[in-house]
């Protein structure tokens, strides 16, 4: 105990925070991309025909179907013989975006395909393009209920980035095999990333939710004066 | 009734089919100016799908609609071919002809305010300013002015229904079509409904009205059609319909619709 609080916090803790700020780095960039993916994933699979619809299943499929840890080892090490070099902390990004991507997609197509016909219905009865019925009616609509679980994926994402510990990316993982190879105090380092690894998630898991009510339709009106439209509509 | 103006509406043999199921078997109607046309008819004889086809929410498959003189749909030509008009003047016709659904169907993630707006702004090319100032107009007409910034989730039924016939108002339209627009209401609710409704028939809008209600029909009705086996099976005015010399099958469904 003394060890761990007069010795190891002090000594390691910030470089351990260096290496949770990539981290941090990783999943905001990665949550980011593989939303905007899988978003255009999604839309293509619902919208497109047949012929340019079986690449985009096959891709989803294949995602789902391999570890992430593979098609990270598989990006950073195979793909340069293909002649695309990538840095490790991309070539991190383009694993956690593509898989985060292909599951997305599923989110978002439940999502929209969940849509109540009579939404699209009542746009297109004020002739509405499709493309504004998409846009304007469908797409808002679906996002909103997206958003809770994007949160979860978010937090996954998180903890999933320390596997790109493995393609030796320097987040938080990585920064304490470093320590530990340093001090052999494996134990306490451990427990320093456990706790990092929590409060990220946790504080992440506050903002979400934050996101999450402020962008609920019924409570972005709470600073209207409702008590006395209320009042005057229950007085008639 | 001579009416030297052309009709607003005209249908002609109208016809649609669900998975080999005839539905409408030839539907023929015709709307005027400032007409309240009501439909009524036993559940199931395929009064929504005649409103539902007048806007092109299903495709019909034969037959004919005209709509101020432009033709939606027709058969003809020398090869006697279905043909429907392409998306554009489909578009402009449902601006024109907006609906107003059983379960309301306002826009779940827009405020009232905004689900005014919105048609106007997307399909119409209106400017938000205008849009909204009319927007104001139309939610006052129907007593919703005050819930302006409401959600709809906020909102009663009847309330709702009121912001949807504002929806359909602001759209500047030359008929509104009204599927069944109290069923979804707690029986307190229909009148608030119904009471916009004979605002709007004293102000002149022609009304296409699928309804249930009798007392309403009877009291607001220029012409009645009563649909049965897929077509319009008779049309009357008012007084025609409901008075004591009714045809013998209208007479049977009001006696099973009202007891
Ligand atoms: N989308 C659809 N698919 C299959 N059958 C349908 C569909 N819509 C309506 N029908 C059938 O068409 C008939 C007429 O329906 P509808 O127009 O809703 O009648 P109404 O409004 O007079 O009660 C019913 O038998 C119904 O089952
Ligand atoms: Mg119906």
């Amino acid at each position: 105990m003394y060890n761990f609080f007069f010795y190891a916090v002090p000594e390691h803790f910030p470089f351990l925070l260096q290496g949770a700020l990539v981290t941090v780095e990783l999943s905001l960039i990665s949550m980011l991309l593989g939303t905007l993916l899988g978003f255009f994933l999604a839309v293509g699979r619902l919208s497109a025909r047949r012929t340019l619809r079986w690449p985009l299943d096959a891709f989803v499929e294949v995602v789902r179907d391999t570890p992430l840890i593979v098609q990270l080892l598989l990006i950073y090490f195979s793909l340069p013989e293909a002649g695309i070099v990538l840095s490790a902390f991309w070539a991190g990004i383009a694993g956690l975006t593509l898989n985060l991507a292909a599951y997305l997609s599923e989110v978002f197509r439940a999502a929209i395909v969940a849509v109540d016909k009579g939404q699209r219905e009542a746009a297109i009865s004020l002739g509405m393009s499709p493309v504004a019925v998409y846009c304007r009616v469908i797409i808002p609509q679906a996002a909103l209920a997206s958003l809770p679980t994007l949160g979860g994926y978010f937090i996954a994402l998180l903890k999933d980035c320390s596997l790109v510990s493995f393609i030796s990316v320097n987040e938080l993982l990585r920064h304490a095999t470093i320590v530990i190879s340093d001090t052999f105090d494996s134990m306490d380092t451990y427990i320093m990333v456990a706790i990092i690894y929590f409060m990220m998630s946790f504080v992440s898991a506050r903002i979400i939710r934050y996101i999450e009510l402020w962008l609920t339709p019924s409570n972005r009106r709470a600073t209207i004066s409702v008590p006395l439209t209320m009042d005057k509509e229950g007085a008639r | 009734m001579t009416e030297p103006r052309p009709p607003v509406l005209m249908v002609r043999q109208l016809r649609k089919t669900f998975q080999g199921n005839a539905v409408l078997k030839g539907v023929d109607l015709s709307l005027h100016e400032g007409e309240i046309a009501c439909l009524i008819g036993p559940s199931g004889t395929g009064k929504s799908t005649i409103l539902r086809c007048l806007n092109f929410l299903e495709q019909p498959e034969g037959g004919e609609i005209t709509f101020f003189g432009q033709t939606l749909c027709a058969e003809g030509g020398n090869s006697n071919i279905f043909r429907i008009a392409p998306p554009r003047i489909l578009q402009a016709a449902r601006a024109r002809m907006p609906m107003v659904f059983q379960h309301f169907n306002l826009f779940s993630h827009r405020t009232v305010m905004e689900n005014v707006v919105e048609g106007q702004v997307v399909v119409l090319r209106r400017g938000r300013a205008e849009a909204r100032d009319r927007a104001r107009d139309c939610l006052a007409r129907v007593g919703m002015l005050e819930r302006a910034d409401f959600y709809p989730d906020q909102l009663s039924g009847g309330q709702k229904q009121r912001v949807a016939i504002a929806r359909a108002l602001a759209m500047s339209p030359a008929l509104i079509l009204f599927d069944e627009p109290t069923s979804a209401l707690d029986p307190q609710l229909v009148q608030e409904v119904q009471g916009v409704i004979r605002d709007l028939s004293a102000e002149g809008m022609t009304m296409l009205i699928v309804t249930h209600e009798m007392r309403f029909v009877r009291s607001i009705a220029h012409t009645v059609h009563f649909c049965e086996g897929g077509r319009i099976a008779e049309s009357g005015s008012a007084a025609d319909i409901f008075g004591p010399n009714a045809p013998p099958r209208i007479q049977t469904f009001m006696e099973v619709a009202h007891g």
